[in-house]
């Protein structure tokens, strides 16, 4: 290969995923930032306080305050602890948190083609290979710590994000056997009579609250637990490296929405198939959507008290995986007998 | 530009399997393991096999390896007594290395490809590779599919039946029956008089 022939290769190839991969992060850090100020006005509304509202008009700086803080901490690795998979499990989360948005069509560009950087078939099995990879973050960082909190807390979230995995795993699947293909465009196409919010209507609670278990939220924070265990797995970090976690954490709570609303909300399709509904981009349609999920993931934080351990093993193991189990069978039926 | 990268995937798979067996600390081999795997994983990638790819990553990193950590980070070995019989079972560990050596040669020597396979690829057909894997399973190796449905399925009883026990004096949280009481059975409404208290 000779210069210019790499020259053109570059420009070419290289450049437009680049761009593709700046115009993906970038904003989503920036909603990463303005979730966590989102999360601290809606439960301080929830529970008549004002929330943050010194920096800036109506708080609205506070994440960039917060970042500047973060940035400014010293780093404190524990004695004992592994240096280096210390530092590298905050950058593990966030990592994975960030590759997985490779693969999610937000919306349509003026061609009506999908706005996506990798349209690729299997595009939902590798957002659930990403997600599985997820718990490495944790329970790396609580080994690494060297501490017993840290270490409780990290077995914890591997054992129920493994559980929950697997209803997600079946829930998935009910997906794709009822819309036929593993693209993500396709399954969003498929959904244009009828959301599969409306069709495999219980799959769609199943999906949400699983998430909420996947993304270690609230009810199912047991791996932070902070009256039991006081912070978890990352209760060692400071700066910037529990910044990556927080960050990841937020991200990965963004993108189980987007799933959410690709699998079951019908994507970026308005939700009645009328003129005044298509006249709004695609992109907006999505970005509500995903807004309105992510203010049940508040919602839900705001308003339930956190589940016990043995409850939330049972709910998993008991309750969700044979209920998703069945729905499996019964779509499969549908799909071959029912149409 | 794909030949390149077989061999980043393949050199890395194979120096990352040397650490997993030569690391001393436990963990750090299940680690390695994980990144043996990836690395698995993208050489079926490159190979065309998307979702064996993608299952494979799924299975074993996001599944499998994660027990083998949780367990072997509970594990207090010592692995200095572990390497105390070193010498004692190496002459077993040389006879099933040669073993397994010859095995391999004589499979790699005996090994044949039907013409038609080593040309054909999957986007010949318009087929996508998860659809014909499935027509392959459910149809020609249905039998085989089953079976080894069946050996996991009695695998899983047996580790049921394995570790389930019954121990007396454990309260457990009948979440139906708790559900079920109504305030008539568990609240009792008393007024009560200033100074006598209830009897």
């Amino acid at each position: 290969m000779d210069i210019a022939n790499l020259l053109s290769f570059g420009l070419n190839t290289l450049l437009p995923i680049l761009a593709g991969v700046l115009l993906i992060s970038i904003p989503l850090m920036i909603s990463v930032a303005y979730l966590t100020l989102a999360e601290r006005k809606v439960i301080a509304a929830m529970q008549l306080r004002k929330g943050p509202n010194i920096v800036g008009p109506f708080g609205l700086f506070q994440p960039f305050a917060d970042a500047i803080k973060m940035i400014t901490k010293e780093t404190i690795v524990p004695s004992g602890a592994n240096r280096l998979l210390f530092m590298l499990a905050p950058m593990m989360t966030f990592i994975l948190a960030m590759v997985a948005w490779a693969v999610i069509p937000v919306g349509l560009d003026f061609n009506g083609n999908p706005l996506v950087l990798a349209d690729i078939n299997l595009g939902i099995l590798y957002l659930f290979a990403v997600s599985s990879l997820g718990v490495y973050g944790i329970i790396v960082a609580g080994w690494a710590s060297n501490s017993t909190y840290a270490f409780l807390g990290a077995l914890r979230s591997a054992a129920q994000m493994v559980s929950y995995e697997v209803s997600i795993g079946f829930i998935i699947v009910t997906v794709v056997l009822l819309n036929g293909s593993m693209n993500l465009t396709d399954i969003v196409n498929a959904q244009k009579d009828y959301w599969n919010a409306l069709l495999l209507f219980p799959m769609f609670i199943l999906f949400f609250i699983s998430a909420l278990a996947e993304t270690n939220r609230s009810p199912f924070d047991l791996p932070e637990g902070e009256s039991e265990i006081v912070a978890g797995y990352f209760v060692e970090y400071s700066s910037m490296s529990f910044g990556l976690f927080f960050l990841g954490e937020y991200a990965n709570m963004i993108l189980m929405s987007a799933m959410t609303v690709l699998l079951f909300l019908g994507g970026w399709l308005p939700p009645l198939d009328i003129a005044a509904f298509h006249a709004i981009p695609a992109l907006i349609w999505f970005l509500f959507k995903v807004a309105m999920v992510l203010f049940c993931f508040l919602w839900v934080r705001a308003t339930m008290p956190r589940y016990r351990y043995d409850q939330l093993m049972r709910l998993g193991w008991k309750v969700f995986l044979p209920l998703s189990l069945a729905m499996v069978v019964l779509t499969a039926a549908y799909v071959v007998y029912g149409r | 530009m794909v030949e390149f990268l077989f061999y980043i995937f393949a050199g890395l798979m194979v120096l990352s399997a040397i650490v997993v067996v030569t690391a001393r600390n436990p963990v750090h081999s299940v680690l390695w393991l994980i990144v043996a795997f990836l690395n698995a994983s993208g050489v079926f990638m490159l190979a065309g096999a998307e979702f064996l790819a993608l299952i494979l990553a799924i299975v074993y990193v996001g599944a499998v390896a994660v027990l083998f950590l949780f367990v072997v980070m509970m594990l207090d070995v010592d692995f200095e007594q572990l390497r105390g019989n070193f010498k004692k079972n190496l002459p077993a560990g040389v006879a099933l290395g040669i073993l397994l050596m010859v095995e391999l040669v004589m499979l790699s020597l005996s090994w044949r490809v039907v013409p038609a396979v080593t040309t054909a690829s999957s986007s010949d057909t318009g087929v996508t590779n998860t659809e014909a894997l499935g027509r392959v399973l459910y149809t020609d190796y249905i039998v085989a599919f089953q079976g080894a449905g069946l050996v996991l399925l009695v695998a899983m009883i047996g580790a049921i039946v394995l570790t389930l026990r019954k121990r007396d004096g454990v309260r457990k949280q009948n979440i139906g029956v708790q559900v079920g009481r109504k305030i008539s059975e568990t609240l009792e409404i008393r007024s009560v008089k200033s100074g006598e208290g209830i009897s």
